[in-house]
């Protein structure tokens, strides 16, 4: 509800200590001028609360001494500017001394338990976001357990089998262990890689390292990487002809992709099709100098790759569309294996790349829209030598 | 045939018992070592055919006691990675290693490897023409046929394809392969190597979206496979 001003508030209590004392003592001062230019229609007294207004604004946002010493500079300005004799720190009557002291105690209380409140709103954010993470926790172990567990338990029992009861197996229930073994390991293997990426995203350490690639030899690695769960699909690939060259960081791409497609190879049924399809997407900005555009200038120009996939699959029930880029998503009812970690993968490598991934539902299946934008080179579509 | 000897420098007891076990089986003399001081004394007092050597040692870091082996000992060296790290594997190869394995690898991948690796270092047999499956280059009169028919490569193509045949089975990785068909200037062009390596693709491979020969090793560099 209120994490929007609350945003806010945090951004402004990023900036420096420094630029914290000149804002307060600014705010103040521009005031006060305010109040002065005012001062044949507002009594001193009702000065003394606007002034105690500004100080509890700035206590809202700026750490406590900043504040202190608004609220030390709004007295004195009161005091110089309001409580007659005008433009002397001598106060009149008894009366207007006391009303000082009090202003004077008020802004310093005012200023004090503002920013106790700030800092008691502050810990309790923090102590949900503690909540959060140990629930993330829980999820992350839950679905580790089971997801790192099943290949483990596949692995002992096989090895056990193979080692304690060698004479009873037939040549054949050894090999299918044997194969097993294999099995669980690679996709143990494959969980760990996972793992390994998402805590790479989490440290925020992935920085793409860019080099030019062919992106059809980029697709069909993929393609062929996953030749064993692709093998009863239909897989459409369909590659712009003319495709420039990109820059990218290939490792992170191929991961991108692979998640997709292996996703996609997992829901959509057996003989129905999967498409895969690239494309460059050229944004062009003009100097608008004449009215046509052919006879305007090209100030700058953006490619993007494009990359869609689509698949024949349940697609995503509609309020969750968002959702499915969270770390450990997964839908209530799947049943096939997953940390959840697959699409949060997606999205951390697409947007280190400053691109975007979109997730639409179409008439059986759902789609997949990757825009990364990237330099071009069409050097492999020059005639060489 | 004299039996190759292998030694093995890896501090993962499991790892150098499956090794050992592996390449006995298939005929290797296998010897290993603990930690990098313990490797580099049985190299230099029985000089192997080939050196398998893991990067993280507990003693020394892996990276060090290849540029101390490379000083004099000039037979293969593999690299074993534990993690995919593109810059650590093009380091060590740069830093004179032959090839690299991540691991888990294959048992297959292994053998290939070191079966590639020791060919390397076997005296040339002076034929100059290299039989590949479909494919057969003649290094004398620089000609290249695909099913018996003459293939038409420009003299890029040809220079890359010939150094690769005369690697087969090795990573290249993109500098080299850079700096020796472009020249030094040309290190950080790697969209030119993209280009010509899709060419060549066109030209030999049977389907150049699934490639049999040329095999792009991601991140690193490409590797010619010629034999089974």
């Amino acid at each position: 509800m209120y994490s929007i001003p609350l945003g806010m508030l945090r951004q402004l209590s990023k900036i420096s200590k420094a630029n914290q004392f000149l804002a307060g003592i600014g705010l103040i001062l521009v005031v006060s001028g305010i109040c002065y230019f005012f001062s044949d229609y507002l009594g001193y007294k009702v000065v003394a609360f606007i002034l105690l207004l500004t100080v509890s604004l700035i206590a809202i946002v700026f750490d406590i001494l900043p504040v202190l010493a608004a609220s030390l500079l709004s007295a004195l300005a009161w005091n110089f500017f309001f409580i007659p004799p005008k433009f002397t720190f001598h106060i009149g009557s008894a009366e207007d001394g006391f009303l000082f002291l009090m202003y004077f105690i008020i802004a310093f209380i005012n200023a004090v338990l503002t920013n106790r409140i700030r800092k008691i709103e502050q810990q309790v954010v923090e102590k949900e976001e503690k909540a959060r993470t140990v629930k993330l926790y829980n999820t992350l172990l839950n679905s580790l357990s089971h997801e790192l567990k099943t290949p483990i338990a596949t692995i002992v029992g096989a090895t056990d089998n193979l080692i304690t009861a060698q004479s009873n197996l037939s040549d054949d229930n050894r090999k299918e262990l044997a194969e097993n073994i294999s099995v669980a390991a690679l996709r143990l293997n494959q969980q760990v890689e996972n793992l390994l990426s998402m805590s790479r995203l989490e440290s925020g350490f992935i920085q793409p390292k860019k080099d030019w690639y062919d992106i059809s030899e980029l697709i069909y690695a993929v393609i062929n990487r996953l030749e064993q769960q692709l093998k009863n699909h239909k897989t459409i690939i369909h590659i712009e002809e003319n495709l420039p060259l990109y820059r990218l960081d290939y490792g992170l791409m191929e991961q991108v992709l692979y998640n997709l497609l292996y996703n996609a190879s997992i829901y959509t049924p057996d003989y129905a099709d999967i498409s895969i399809s690239a494309k460059n997407h050229a944004e062009r900005i003009y100097n608008l100098d004449t009215a046509t555009r052919e006879h305007s200038e090209i100030k700058n120009e953006y490619s993007y790759l494009s990359l869609v996939i689509e698949d024949r699959g349940p697609g995503f029930p509609p309020g969750e569309l968002e959702k499915v880029f969270d770390k450990f998503y997964r839908l209530d009812h799947s049943s096939t294996g997953g940390t959840g970690l697959g699409l949060s993968i997606v999205k951390g490598f697409v947007e280190s790349h400053n691109g975007t991934v979109l997730l639409e539902n179409v008439p059986h299946g759902s789609r997949f829209t990757i825009m990364i934008p990237a330099e071009t080179s069409y050097i492999n579509n020059l005639k060489n030598e | 045939m004299n039996k190759a000897a292998i030694l093995v420098i890896d501090d993962e007891v499991q790892i150098r018992r499956l090794l050992e076990i592996t390449l006995e089986s298939n005929h290797f003399n296998v010897e290993s070592a603990e930690t990098a001081k313990e490797g580099l004394r049985i190299a230099a007092s029985h000089p192997p055919d080939l050196i398998i050597l893991d990067l993280g040692l507990p003693d020394e870091n892996g990276h060090n006691l290849l540029k101390k082996l490379r000083e004099w000992y000039t037979n293969p060296v593999l690299i074993l990675s534990v993690q995919n790290d593109e810059d650590d594997i093009v380091k060590a190869l740069d830093n004179g290693a032959n090839d690299y394995l991540v691991k888990p690898f294959r048992t297959g991948e292994l053998l290939a490897r070191i079966r590639s690796a020791l060919r390397s270092t076997a005296p040339e047999d002076n034929n100059p023409v290299i039989d590949c499956k479909d494919l057969q280059i003649d290094l004398a009169t620089r000609t290249v046929k695909k099913n018996n028919e003459l293939v038409k490569l420009t003299a890029t193509e040809y220079k890359l394809l010939s150094l690769f045949t005369r690697q087969e089975g090795k990573v290249l990785t993109h500098q080299y392969l850079l700096r020796e068909v472009w020249g030094p200037g040309y290190i950080n062009q790697s969209q030119y190597l993209r280009v010509f390596i899709a060419q060549l693709r066109k030209k030999i491979e049977k389907d150049p979206n699934r490639p049999a020969y040329i095999i792009t090793e991601s991140g690193v560099g490409y590797r010619f496979i010629a034999k089974e």
